[in-house]
């Protein structure tokens, strides 16, 4: 069983629900970065993200564009994101999903990429821009790898295109709560939780929800029928606010504490 | 239909790519999930479209009638004596209506978009062209339109943006990045993911996801086909080469296009030499780059080790591009088409002997295919012929021509 399963079958015994952390590799440096990092972990996230940062993130809002942009000034590469995590492990045993776009990956090699994660101390790998039509240049290979696959659902996928997800994911099935881009938002989506149910129905595996979730509250409405809620953004904008002031990842460790709390 | 067949033939789109989209190993469809089902509805109703009569007489009806094809293909006398080589053809897509090829491609996908029922129109330009034959066609169609543009190529065509405004089209400038058209369509794609049940994202060059590169491709070919037809009626059999210039490739693509199964006819991609390739200032992927992913599909891309995508540069907008459509990279990887560079200089100076010779001031992006054209015209035999593909008209850049050289010095 892989730490994502691990954590996500705990979760089912205790009833309780995960929280899934995104911050981008290297940001605000990469020595505070990993502050902020273990910051999420004390804080009690159940899986963290690290997005490795890229050039043209097409499907992330202002808030995760500046922070790649702040990430590759200071010259994060994925190499180096890798030894962040490799440097998290040591310390952490919280599951860690590489987030990115594909290009980076192509570019550092597919296979050497999934060894290397893996070896690092990663967990899986979720890539924005491979849907499960051209997923088979690098699911493959980080199943090999023993990283689980973290598959996209939309509100556009239909029935069959979230069976084809699931078949081809393992760990959880990412649920992207609206059409749009990455960023926080005041509130949840209308048609959400009944769609959650729906996709809920149609996998076998655990389901977190992202997108746009910014606040303890909403965190809280949207795990009523899924079983984790993804925050990105709002996080990032507690690195982006604190930069690499000493409080800074503590604020991240509280907010986080915050969100846990509200989902009990 | 003047007693012949339709400008898009039912056979559109089955000369590659694959049902996937791949042409080889290039493109494809590397896009968020939330994009997949407006791809995969798109493509249906491309075909369907395609398969339909009264579609594609329409388009031809609107081509002809709106767009003002076919586009002469003229022999440029002067410019051939000038050169001592080979004949020149230039395919004056300069004259197609709104000023450039970009007009065949709005029209086809703006019919699409009436069919699927779409009420917003979104595209990303980089010369301004595209965005003007969009706003154009959003305009005649009444569908209210949305261009993405750099703030960078905002400032350097002017005109262009005020054409689009003028034609009630919004202009949204783009502070991201390069300030250019990279970034313009990183902004529209995150604009039709957010608005994708109501809006067509009408993407004007050959790149992109699946099916954009094949569909564009297929409503460009209408410049090729005129083109055979055309060198035909004035009693010769085939050119020896075709030559255009390359950003994202459209034009390129449609005049190459009905010749690739014409082995025996060269086809010379131009891509923009920016400051000089070994500068690492220009916009040349297919030169320079190595194959990568960018906006949706995979081609020769600029980018660094790290797979992080460079910024191009060129003194035209249009061509101001850092990655490529796939089939290009296809038609490179075959060697069935080559690709060349053209620095800014060369092509200020294929801009100065167009106008000079022939009285024809060509868009910048031309400019390159024209440069080209001639150096190849020169070295080849008085029997063979060469046809530039002159992709649009020059006023939009006169401001920066002038820049260029000074704003006071007409060149002599």
């Amino acid at each position: 069983m892989s730490r994502i399963e691990e954590t996500f079958t705990r979760l089912g015994n205790t009833g309780e629900k995960g929280l899934v952390v995104y911050l981008t590799a290297g940001d605000p440096n990469p020595r505070d970065f990993l502050s902020y990092l273990h910051g999420a972990a004390d804080g009690g996230a159940d899986v963290l993200e690290v997005g490795i940062p890229f050039s043209d993130p097409m499907a992330d809002g202002p808030t995760i564009q500046a922070a790649c942009r702040r990430s590759l000034a200071g010259g994060m590469t994925t190499e180096r994101a890798l030894s962040l995590v490799s440097s998290f492990r040591k310390i952490h045993d919280t599951p860690v999903v590489m987030f990115g776009y594909y290009n980076p990956f192509l570019q550092y090699g597919v296979r050497d990429f999934c060894r290397d994660a893996r070896s690092a101390g990663a967990d899986g790998v979720l890539v924005v821009d491979l849907p499960p039509e051209e997923a088979g240049e690098m699911a493959p290979e980080a199943s090999r790898s023993g990283l689980d696959w973290i598959a996209l659902v939309s509100p556009t996928s239909d029935g069959e295109r979230i069976r084809r997800a699931t078949s081809i994911g393992s760990g959880f099935l990412y649920l992207i709560s609206v059409t749009g881009i990455t960023g926080v938002r005041k509130s949840l989506p209308p048609r959400l939780l009944g769609w959650t149910r729906e996709v809920k129905a149609q996998t076998r595996l655990p389901v977190a929800v992202g997108f746009g979730i910014s606040h303890p509250a909403m965190a809280c409405a949207a795990t009523s029928h899924a079983d984790a809620a993804v925050v990105g953004s709002a996080c990032v904008k507690i690195v982006e606010r604190h930069g690499a002031a000493r409080k800074g990842p503590d604020a991240l460790r509280r907010f986080v504490r915050s969100l846990k709390k509200a989902m009990r | 239909m003047q007693g012949r067949g339709s400008e898009l033939p039912e056979s559109a789109g089955k000369r590659g790519p694959d049902r996937a989209g791949h042409f080889g190993p290039f493109g494809g469809r590397y896009v968020a999930e939330t994009l997949m089902t407006a791809l995969t509805d798109l493509e249906k109703a491309y075909r369907e479209a395609v398969g339909d009569r009264r579609f594609r007489e329409r388009l031809d009806v609107m081509l002809r009638e709106y767009a003002g094809r076919p586009t002469p293909l003229y022999f440029a006398q002067r410019l051939t004596a000038k050169g001592k080589g080979a004949n020149i053809f230039l395919k004056r897509e300069d004259l197609a209506f709104t000023g450039s090829h970009k007009i065949n491609n709005t029209l086809g996908q703006g019919l699409l978009a009436a069919r699927l029922g779409k009420r917003r129109m979104i595209a990303e330009t980089g010369a301004g062209q595209h965005g003007v034959a969009t706003a154009t066609v959003c305009a005649m169609m009444g569908i209210s339109c949305a261009v993405y543009m750099g703030e960078e190529d905002i400032r350097r065509q002017e005109m262009n943006v005020f054409r689009m405004r003028l034609l009630g089209a919004e202009v949204l400038p783009v502070l991201s990045g390069s300030r250019t058209l990279k970034d313009a369509m990183n902004e529209a794609l995150r604009d039709w993911v957010t608005n994708v049940r109501t809006t067509h994202y009408l993407i004007g060059s050959t790149a992109g996801p699946h099916p954009y590169p094949m569909m564009v491709r297929d409503f460009q070919s209408v410049i090729g086909k005129e083109c055979i037809r055309q060198y035909r009626k004035i009693g010769r059999g085939l050119p020896s080469a075709v030559v255009a210039c390359v950003g994202g490739g459209s034009n390129a693509m449609g005049i190459f296009t009905p010749f690739l199964g014409k082995n025996h006819v060269r086809l010379v991609g131009v891509e923009a030499g920016g400051l000089g390739l070994a500068t690492g200032n220009h916009g040349a992927p297919l030169c320079r780059g190595r194959p990568g992913v960018l906006h949706g599909s995979k081609s020769f891309v600029l980018q660094d080790g790290d797979g992080q995508i460079r910024e191009a540069h060129s003194i035209s907008a249009g061509l101001d591009y850092p990655g490529v459509g796939p089939e290009h990279a296809f038609l490179k990887a075959t060697g069935r088409a080559t690709y060349v560079a053209v620095t800014d200089q060369e092509a200020l100076q294929g801009f100065d002997l167009l106008a000079r010779t022939e009285g024809i001031l060509p868009a910048l992006e031309s400019s390159h295919a024209v440069a080209y054209g001639f150096r190849l015209a020169r070295k080849m035999r008085k029997s063979e012929s060469v046809i530039i593909n002159l992709s649009g008209r020059g006023d939009k850049d006169i401001a920066i021509v002038a820049d260029a050289r000074g704003a006071d010095r007409v060149p002599h």
